[in-house]
């Protein structure tokens, strides 16, 4: 912004309303972090103070790195987000190419039948869907959970795709064909590197549901091989008696993993949120 | 031997239709423009000879061949897009070779082509540069070396100087002209730009709503439009046209003068106020209108001190002038 357009008191309330988001957004992750190194009666003595020589303490991290086997709900957590989010991004990209590039009867309904999932949560049919598992013996793998989330991650990566694959230029792609390239190399080497700020963007939004997801590893995946970390993380959290410092340790380990995905996607994401608004 | 020829070519989008029955024989070595007006099919009638949409019905033939069912990759086209629609992630050297290195041929061969093509178009020092590191004339040039390292047997333009900025876009012009020479290859050249038609084409294709109006040298459809649009559409500033009556002809036709056929003088057929000038140094423009409310230009050589307000006396010479009926049809001789 150039100096006749910038007023000192517009850019403080900016500046103001801003960090006091920030704080408001990163407060409680504050408070879960340094709880998580005190002990016990610290956290319930003074729950904002910051652990000093006497309340510091990793009993939290300790119980939950000797109890249960932390390191693979980690791992499933990891594996599931991971593969899901490659199946959604892979097919998804692929239907909406299919969807924006070719002229088919039914292309419209097509494209409104995929967007249904968006209105519909996927959760009305789990009844359903453990039924289909149990009779196909995925229960209690990390298939179902991934074949799950690839159903719930599809409509939206559809949409957004789709709306920017049509932008892709229409000449880009026939020059492919003029020089002989194949429909899948057209997809795969001109098309997605395009729109890689979408996928970046679809990425972050089926990410986070996924990995703090409770539901579908409860009802599909519960056995001690296949827990998650959001489900492995409950174990310290009782009817009568909650290992507070242990909830809290198993909470922060769980923010590390999402937080470095998103910085490897938020560069990418920022553009895609922005790009077409401005051009 | 025919470069191209078209037999009763149809495309229709759903109910739409866009190309009506077009015929063409494009011989080797001639370049061929097609223009008219947007959304006349033009661009269309293109990408059914380059294969990307195919006829409803009718036949298209290249070198004599018929490659209704043939790929665009197999019909020995190359074409050049009016958005460059080059590679972003390929180099210069990259982006010229791929077709090549997708056909099959040998490094070498590769190599030599890609090394004359850059030689032709001056190209020589940004063949390991990406495209966006590129200004616009340079990105064309790389397109149109995309198209020359195939050694197709015909070229295919869209609109390939649109997006270059006025100075370039003659510098360009020119140096199609000059591959087109040097190459001696059939080319085919879409534009809405009659300046480009008529300086680059042995053969100009007038369409109008997906059918073609009129094929001609560019003389012949200056001297000798068959219809009222051909003789509006070439031409700038474009041909007058004056109701017969109001210039001694009868009711009902139309009389076309081109602004460069109207002279100024002391008592002629048409009285007219000036409404605008245009001083471009070389000749003026003279924006006026008659006295029953006709505007007209009139083109003058030279400079001429005329100013808004004045009013001016304007005649032609029959032999001159073009004769239209109601529908548009060109009245010879009568």
């Amino acid at each position: 912004m150039n100096k006749a357009r910038r007023n000192p008191l517009n850019v403080a309330a900016a500046h103001g309303i801003l960090i006091l988001y920030t704080a408001i957004a990163l407060f409680p992750v504050f408070v879960i972090l340094i709880n998580s190194f005190k002990s016990r009666r610290a956290i319930f003595r003074e729950p904002l103070a910051l652990p000093d020589a006497d309340s510091f303490s990793t009993i939290g991290y300790q119980t939950v790195f000797n109890q249960g086997d932390f390191f693979l709900y980690f791992q499933n957590s990891l594996i599931v987000t991971v593969a899901s989010l490659f199946f959604v991004l892979l097919f998804g990209a692929m239907a909406a190419f299919a969807i924006s590039e070719y002229r088919f009867r039914g292309n419209t309904i097509m494209a409104l039948y995929l967007a249904l999932g968006i209105m519909i949560p996927i959760r009305i049919g789990t009844v359903a869907i453990l039924e289909l598992m149990v009779n196909t013996g995925l229960v209690n793998t990390l298939w179902a959970l991934i074949l799950v989330y690839t159903a719930q991650g599809l409509p939206l990566a559809v949409f957004i795709l789709s709306e920017f694959m049509k932008q892709v230029s229409d000449d880009l792609k026939n020059a492919g064909r003029i020089d002989g390239l194949s429909e899948y190399t057209i997809f795969f080497r001109l098309v997605l590197p395009l729109v890689r700020p979408a996928m970046a963007t679809v990425a972050v939004f089926n990410m986070i549901p996924i990995w703090n997801d409770l539901w579908f590893p409860l009802i599909l995946a519960p056995s001690e091989s296949t827990k998650t970390l959001t489900l492995g993380s409950q174990v310290f959290i009782g009817q009568f008696v909650t290992d507070w410092n242990a909830v809290l340790s198993a909470l922060s380990m769980a923010i590390l993993p999402v937080m470095v995905l998103y910085v490897i996607f938020s560069r990418q994401l920022i553009r895609g949120i922005t790009s077409g608004a401005v051009k | 031997m025919t470069a191209l020829s078209l037999k009763n070519v149809n495309k229709s989008f759903g109910n739409v239709e866009v190309l009506k029955d077009i015929n063409l024989e494009v011989d080797e070595g001639e370049f061929v423009v097609f223009v008219g007006p947007s959304g006349c099919g033009k661009s269309t009638l293109l990408r059914v000879i380059a294969g990307l949409e195919d006829a409803t019905s009718g036949t298209v033939d290249i070198a004599g061949e018929m490659v209704n069912t043939v790929p665009p990759a197999k019909r020995g086209i190359a074409m050049v897009f009016q958005s460059y629609a080059l590679y972003p992630h390929l180099t210069v050297r990259g982006n010229m070779a791929l077709g090549l290195k997708q056909e099959g041929q040998p490094k070498a061969v590769i190599e030599a082509r890609v090394a004359e093509a850059a030689r032709m178009l001056s190209l020589g020092d940004y063949l390991d540069r990406r495209p966006s590191e590129l200004s616009g004339g340079q990105r064309q040039r790389v397109a149109i070396g995309r198209a020359v390292v195939r050694q197709p047997k015909l070229f295919l333009f869209d609109e390939p100087l649109s997006n270059l900025d006025a100075s370039l876009r003659m510098n360009t012009r020119v140096e199609i002209a000059r591959l087109h020479k040097t190459l001696a290859a059939s080319m085919i050249y879409v534009t809405h730009d009659q300046i480009e038609a008529m300086t680059l084409a042995d053969r100009i294709v007038v369409l109008r709503d997906g059918q073609v109006e009129q094929i001609g040298s560019p003389m012949d459809l200056y001297n000798n439009p068959a219809n009222r649009f051909v003789a509006g559409f070439i031409g700038s500033p474009a041909m007058n046209f004056l109701p017969g009556e109001t210039v001694g002809r009868p009711v009902g036709q139309t009389v076309g003068v081109r602004p460069e056929y109207l002279r100024i003088v002391e008592d002629g057929r048409l009285n007219a106020s000036v409404a605008h000038v245009e001083n471009l140094g070389g000749d003026t423009n003279v924006l006026a209108t008659t006295s029953s409310g006709e505007p007209i230009t009139v083109r003058l050589f030279g400079q001429h001190r005329i100013r808004m307000d004045d009013s001016i006396s304007l005649d032609f010479s029959d032999a001159d002038s073009f004769l239209f009926d109601t529908e548009g049809t060109r009245l010879r001789a009568g």
